[in-house]
Formats: structure tokens, sequence, C-alpha cells
């Protein structure tokens, strides 16, 4: 801290070291409050909707005995403020309360079914940006084109498709039909006592221990359902990209560099995209997590054991507390990326470098 | 009517100088038309939504069978033929009647969560945008919140506690989608809230709540109508996955979402009966987004070919 001060102090770079710290400061105040708005939501959602909460979390055949100590330990006799106040502590420990559904504390079962959730995300959004930034950036060099045309199709599908229903079409044609993929589940039960997963990500672990019947057959568990999540991330990206280098390829500089003769290739790939790259970062970020959340229904489709199907799960065995861990969880992660990438705007674009 | 008057009636319509306010509405609307009726896809959209309007006003003439009464005796998981279009599913109802009427739910959902979430947008944008400082602030923080919330999951946490159903599924949906109204309404409110006719009717000293009702939130509808016709698409695959997860319509409403959910013990099988509500679903939420973007594109020239 101190170094910052001195710098600012001796005013080579003031103006950029203040600017920083302030939009630092603004990022605190903002992560701060979203979060504390998260958990008053869940809150309300948990403690002020249900009649009795204590009833929501234990289902109506405790036993009184049970009843009460829930009641107490719960803090319902409390004033709101204070049972919040104590909801907020409990959250940021990391206590979620005890799933009725498995026994364990809820934070537990959220590390053991994180993993699953991410690794299909991360495929979603790698099969997405690396398919959807070349689409979009072609549809906008050849606007107006047929490939303009199909890439604007494909997107307007992918907004208006609903995702589970188009998991169980490709469950029919590549599962039944054509028997390309696996069942659905994460891994074969052949591998459940020959593998054991380090990370919890099996394409990842398996390649370490270099289990590559392992990892063909996570991968042809996986594939179908990231290929969906890649499909809705893609209409997305490809959209947005297009737009971005719309608005390059008008700018002047476009104009000079062709004028020295660059080559087209170079202008669109090398310039153009370079510069509309720090936008495409908040996209790409959004769109992961977007997928986060949409895995939900995919997750329950294709019975892969991550959060999504853990909070449907829960939703049908009336299991609250697991619900709303599983809300936190998810919640926590999207507006995590959602600040980061924001920030991360701000520090990347140059233009923000002067002020 | 020859083409003389057609022309004549048409240089009234564009005149630069109208003689009346109806002249220069009825021209304004024509222009935005014109704009509109150029964009294919656009028209490929409104039929669709005029087509889904049309379906649940004559559902009782369009569809031959029951949406809820089967015959379970002989028309069970028959496929699509002559005398069932699409199908029929486990308990011998005739699938396409079931979509003929599950088009009144979908819009009963739309219609609520806009009639809800809109005005909220409205109000609470308006209010930050005039009124500013520590009001606008805070109201806008909490916009900002609810904006980085997870839509999908929030809705699904909301049914869990409020308990399943289609009531609460609309419910849910208004509550985690006004944010992007109150955002436009507020850019609107901020860009005429300095303008001259605003400090007149201030000197004629109307109180701020009539001044934001009734000279600002008409100004804000048009961007406003464009957004949530581009958010309906949103809704329905929102709602539908809530009646997927079996937390939306119950049983033996026809609602395409739930359709889906029955149809998925059979899809191996008999893949017709979550097939047909799927693309029932597809066709509407395309339908909205063609219409927004049209809309978009005619009433707003700013946002311009995207």
């Amino acid at each position: 801290m101190s170094v910052t001060e001195n710098q600012a102090a001796a005013g080579g770079g003031s103006a950029r070291a203040v600017a920083i710290l302030s939009s630092l400061g603004r990022f605190l105040v903002i992560a701060v409050t979203t979060y504390l708005g998260l958990l008053a939501v869940t809150f309300f959602i948990g403690r002020v909707i249900p009649i009795d909460p204590v009833l929501a979390v234990l289902g109506d055949r405790a036993p009184t005995a049970v009843v009460e100590r829930t009641r107490r330990e719960m803090g319902l006799d409390l004033p709101w403020i204070e049972q919040f106040y104590l909801y907020v502590k409990a959250a940021l420990s990391g206590d979620f309360g005890t799933s009725v559904l498995t026994t364990n504390p809820v934070m537990t079962d959220i590390r053991r079914v994180f993993p699953a959730t991410i690794e299909l995300a991360t495929l979603g959004t790698i099969i997405g940006a690396v398919i959807g930034v070349p689409l979009g950036v072609l549809a906008a060099v050849k606007r107006g084109s047929l490939i303009d045309q199909v890439a604007r199709i494909v997107g307007l599908i992918g907004y208006s498709v609903p995702i589970f229903w188009l998991g169980l079409l490709g469950l029919v044609l590549f599962y039944a039909k054509l028997q390309w993929i696996a069942f659905p589940a994460r891994l074969d039960v052949v591998y459940e006592y020959t593998f054991t997963p380090i990370t919890g990500f099996y394409l990842l672990d398996a390649a370490i221990q270099g289990q590559w019947d392992v990892f063909y057959d996570a991968w042809r568990h996986i594939v179908l359902p990231a290929a969906l999540l890649g499909y809705l991330s893609l209409a997305y990206i490809s959209r947005m990209t297009r737009s971005f280098m719309l608005n390059e390829l008008a700018q002047e500089y476009i104009v000079a560099a062709r004028a020295k003769g660059l080559s087209e290739r170079r202008i669109i790939w090398g310039h153009a995209l370079r510069n509309a790259a720090v936008p495409m970062v908040t996209v790409i970020a959004l769109s992961y997590a977007n997928l986060l959340e949409g895995s939900v229904l995919t997750e329950t489709v294709f019975s892969w054991p991550g959060i999504g199907l853990y909070i449907t799960n829960s939703l049908q065995n009336a299991d609250m507390n697991a619900v709303l861990g599983g809300t936190i969880a998810i919640g926590s992660v999207f507006i995590a990326i959602n600040l980061l990438s924001d920030l991360l705007y701000r520090l990347l674009d140059p233009r923000t470098r002067v002020g | 009517m020859s083409a003389e008057t057609i022309q004549s009636r048409r240089a009234w319509l564009l005149s630069d100088r109208p003689v009346s306010r109806l002249q220069a509405r009825l021209g304004r609307a024509y222009v935005a038309w014109r704009r509109f009726s150029a964009n294919r896809l656009a028209l490929v959209g409104m039929l669709i939504i005029i087509a889904l309007l049309v379906v649940a006003a004559f559902a009782d003439v369009l569809a031959p069978y029951s949406p809820t009464v089967g015959d379970l005796k002989n028309a069970r998981l028959l496929p699509p033929g002559a005398a069932h279009w699409f199908g029929t599913d486990d308990l011998g109802r005739d699938i396409y009647s079931r979509i003929v009427y599950g088009a009144r739910w979908t819009l009963y959902v739309v219609i609520l969560v806009a009639i809800i979430a809109a005005p909220i947008g409205l109000l609470v944008g308006t209010i930050a945008g005039y009124a500013g400082g520590w009001t606008d602030t805070i109201l806008m923080r909490i916009t900002d919140i609810f904006l980085a919330f997870p839509k999908l999951v929030l809705a699904l946490a909301f049914v869990a506690a409020l308990g399943p159903g289609i009531e609460n599924a609309v419910l849910a949906i208004a509550i985690t989608s006004w944010p992007p109204y109150a955002r436009i309404a507020r850019a609107e409110t901020l860009t005429v809230r300095n303008s001259d006719y605003i400090k007149a009717v201030q000197l004629m000293g109307a109180s701020p709540f009539r001044i934001v009702l009734r000279h600002i939130m008409p100004l804000c509808i048009s961007s406003l109508i464009i957004r949530v016709t581009l958010d309906m698409a949103g809704i329905i695959l929102t709602a539908a996955g809530l009646g997927f997860l079996g937390l939306g319509a119950q049983p033996p409403l026809p609602e395409w979402g739930a359709m889906i959910a029955s149809g998925r013990r059979f899809i191996l099988d008999q893949w017709w009966v979550a097939a047909a509500p799927g693309a029932a679903i597809l066709i509407v939420s395309l339908g909205f987004n063609l219409l927004g973007d049209g809309l978009r594109d005619a009433l707003d020239p700013r946002s311009g070919d995207q």
C-alpha cells in the first residue's frame, strides 16, 4: 500500500494510481453489496416465504423435540435483523446447514458435485468460443453473404430453443439410434472402482494418470451435453463478435491499414479482432457464467452429477437447505465472474489507462 | 382505388408539414411500418405471433379432442397419423389438441410476466432517473444487484419456497426479470429530464408525481415494448424449463414444458410425445425473437443493424 502512496505522492503516474484505487474501491463496494443482496434474497426465500421455516427444513415427520431444537438453532426466536446477521455469518464460514436427503453438510455436498459442473461448463465455453468467434468474424467481414445469414439463423435458433428438449432429441439420435455416445451419466459403471479422481475433472484426471480408456469413456459421456451448452454460448458469442467486428471495421484505422497495403487477413485478424478482444473477453466470461446456470436443465436431462442435478434432486425432495445452498453456490460464482469480467474490462482497455 | 389516390395518400402520410397531430402520428407509424415490413424475417415473426394468438383464441374450434381426457383403452402412445396428427401420449390424449390448448398457457405466462415486471421496472427506473441523488443511487444499486443474479436458479429457488404451480412460476419469473426494464426507463428518463418541456411543466406547478406519470413514462414506453418483446422468448424458455422440472404448470394442464417432461420417460421409443411440444416452444420463441429484432430496427434507428 505504501508503495502506491509514495508513487502517488511523487506525482509520476499519480492520476493513474488514484484512478486504479478508486475503481478498486468502487469494485469492493459493488462486490460486497451484491453478495449481501444475494444472501438477503436467499434469506427471504428460506425464512420469510415459508409459513414455518423449521417445517421447510425438516419436513413434517420430524419429532417435536427435534423441531424445537432446530427452531432454537436457527435462531427463529430472535428479531429479523439479528437472524439475518447470524445467517450471513454462517454463510460466510461456509455453513449452509445439513441436507436432509444426503445427511451431509450442504457445503460438503457442493464441494463434491461442483467440479462436474465446472468441467461441463468449461468444455461448453471452449466449444462455443472456438466456433463462435471465427463465425462472428466471418459474418461481419462478409456482411449480408450466405455465411452471415447462416450465422444469424444459427444464433436465433440458439436463443429460441429449449435446451432440455434439444438434449432429449440428441439422446434419441446419438445414443439410441447411432450409438455414438454413452448413456446419460458421467462415467461407465465399469470404471467405478478402477478410477480414482484427483481433481474431480474426470477428463483431466484420466489424462494425468494415463488411463486413456477412462478418458475415452469420459469423453463419450461429456461430449453431447458439452456440445449443447457450447451451442448456447456459440449463439451468444458469435452474435456479439459480429457486432464488435462491424464496429471496428468501420473505424478509420482500418482505412489507414488498407492504405498502407496490409493484407486483408492481417487487417481482420491482426488489427480489428485485436481491438475487439477486450469486450470479447467480457462476453466469453459472461457466457461462461450463463452456462453454469444453464447447466441446471442440461444436467437433469443427462443425469450429470453436478450442482444443477443436486439442486433439482433436492427440489423434488423438498430439501430446502440444499436448494438454497446450491443457489448461493451458483449465484456466488455467477456474481464473481460478472464482477471480475467487469474489472478485467476496465484494466485491459487501454483507454481507461489514460485518465 | 386508383393509383393516384394511393399516391396522394402516401404523400399525405409522408408530408413534412403535418397539419394535425393525427396526421403526424399516422405518418410516423407509416414510416415505422415501412421499415418494419421491409424486413422479411420480422414479418415471419409477426405471422408466428398472430398465429399463436389465433390458435389460443380458437382452441375450442381447432382442437379435435379434449386436452385433458384421453382414450386410455384404444389410443395409448400412438405414433403420428391421420387420426392423431402428432400422435398420442401415455394417457391416450391427442398431442395436437394439447399443444393447441397449450398456446393459451404460454400466452397466459408471457402476458402476466410482462404485466407484472414491466410496470415495476418502469416505476423504479423513472423515479430513480427523475429524482436523482441518493434515491437514484439506492434504487440503481438494488437493480444492479438483481441484474447480477442467475435468473433461472433464483426463479427455481423462489418456486421451491412458494410451491409449484403456474401462478408461482409467473411470480418467480417476474421477480427476476424487471431489472433491465428499470435500466432502460432510467436511461430514457435521463435524456428528457432536463429538456425544456419538462421545465415548462414544472413552472406550471405540476407535482413530481404528475410529471413522472404523464410526461416521462409515456416516452419510455416504446423502448420498453421492444425490450419486453425481445425478452418474451426468454420468459417462455424459463417457464418451460420450470414446467419441465415439475415446478410450473401441474398435470393435467397442457403446458408445453410439462408435456416434454412427461414425454421424457418414453423418449427412446415414443419420441413424438416430447418432440412436438418442444417444436412448438422453439417456433413461438423464434417468432418473438424475430418480431423483437424487427421492432427494434424499425422503431429505434439508433441501434441500427446489429
